[in-house]
């Protein structure tokens, strides 16, 4: 089938302001956004850039706005939004080319919860050791791939970028749930700045944006209350 | 990506156009009624305002009070009190909502029906107040 493709480009070298980029391919029905990217700069525009790596939805490397909505192209079937397909680069990090946005302040925000595991106990002489259940209450937010589709969908980081955003909330939440670990207290300081998780508006744009499947307005949602009774259970 | 950033990355838009690109975002019930939500509050506290300045007025004498008073009865400002009565009544609500999707984090999987009840609530009570409301234009 042909596919039209609108695509939101600019170059910072030759560009003061972004344009639309027009392309129809010939495509596979089955075949994905990302898929039909390619097309375009392999035989149509070569000079189009749009980061990508995996293809299968693990690396995160190509969420994108897709029709108006953050998702990941290698993940989104062409049947399913149909063949006219607007694709933009996500919004609220700064442009670098055509679809490649600059991560570094996603990622600063994501250092910032300390997203590793604090505990200066001695382990003793095995591993240590958690239940099943203990496991389960962290495992929702241990599937983030740090696509950034959840922050940069989320109005309240669109409005004011300082916003630690729902990725890095999503991050804290894997780790002060997990029963090996003793850090939560220094990541609730970190979300309880003004720019923490008190910014969300519970909007719920994060959880439709997710392409794991995160549960993410509830995690942010679990952070809250642990902030508010002072419990993190 | 070093050369790419020496050149120069895209400047984040002003106030006016990351308030626009929010608009522009394809989100669903949640943004609409946070949206709502926003403008409803902005509409209470600008009726606010209004209250506070005709209250102001008894204190320049009983008739100017009462000659302002004419406003309030006027066919317009009725239609005017329809929309504060959404606002108030929307604000309530959908706060109620938001309060308990925050207190209780397994709500999150049912936000959408609460979204629809809250709908059925507004409606249910939003209707025969509004009829009250406009009524004596009908007589």
């Amino acid at each position: 089938m042909d596919v039209h493709l609108k695509v939101r480009r600019f170059n910072p070298e030759r560009d003061t302001e972004p344009w639309w980029g027009e392309y129809t391919v010939e495509a596979e029905p089955d075949d994905t956004v990302l898929t039909a990217l390619n097309i375009v700069k392999w035989y149509h525009d070569g000079t189009l850039a749009v980061r990508r790596s995996c293809n299968h939805g693990v690396c995160g490397s190509d969420a994108l706005r897709i029709n108006g909505q953050n998702r990941l192209a290698c993940k989104t079937i062409l049947k399913d939004v149909g063949k006219h397909v607007t694709v933009e680069p996500i919004g609220g990090l700064p442009v670098l080319k055509d679809l490649i946005v600059d991560m570094v302040p996603f990622f600063d925000s994501y250092r910032a919860v300390s997203p590793f595991l604090i505990n200066d106990e001695t382990p003793g002489e095995r591993e240590r050791l958690q239940s099943p259940e203990e496991r389960e209450r962290f495992d929702d937010s241990t599937k983030c791939i740090l696509c950034a589709a959840c922050t940069t969908s989320c109005p309240s980081f669109l409005a004011n970028d300082q916003f630690i955003g729902p990725a890095s909330i999503v991050q804290a939440h894997r780790f002060m749930f997990d029963s090996r670990d003793r850090g939560a207290a220094e990541r609730l300081e970190v979300l309880n700045d003004g720019d923490g998780v008190w910014r969300c508006r519970t909007i719920f744009n994060c959880t439709e944006a997710c392409p794991r499947g995160i549960e993410v307005t509830r995690r942010i949602g679990e952070v809250k209350k642990a902030l508010l009774f002072n419990k993190v259970r | 990506m070093a050369s790419m950033r020496t050149a120069g990355t895209l400047p984040r838009p002003g106030l006016w156009r990351r308030l626009l690109g929010i608009l522009r975002y394809r989100g669903h019930e949640g943004q609409w009624s946070w949206m709502l939500h926003r403008a409803a509050g902005l509409g209470i506290i600008l009726f606010l305002y209004l209250h506070i300045f005709d209250i102001w007025l008894i204190g320049l004498g009983e008739e100017t009070f009462n000659d302002f008073l004419f406003l309030y009865s006027h066919p317009v400002f009725k239609m005017f009190e329809t929309f504060l009565i959404f606002g108030v009544l929307f604000h309530a609500v959908n706060g109620a909502r938001i309060i308990l999707v925050d207190l209780v984090p397994g709500m999150t999987r049912h936000q959408r029906k609460l979204v629809y009840i809250e709908t059925a609530v507004m409606l249910i009570v939003l209707v025969p107040t509004i009829w009250v409301t406009l009524e004596s234009l009908f007589r």
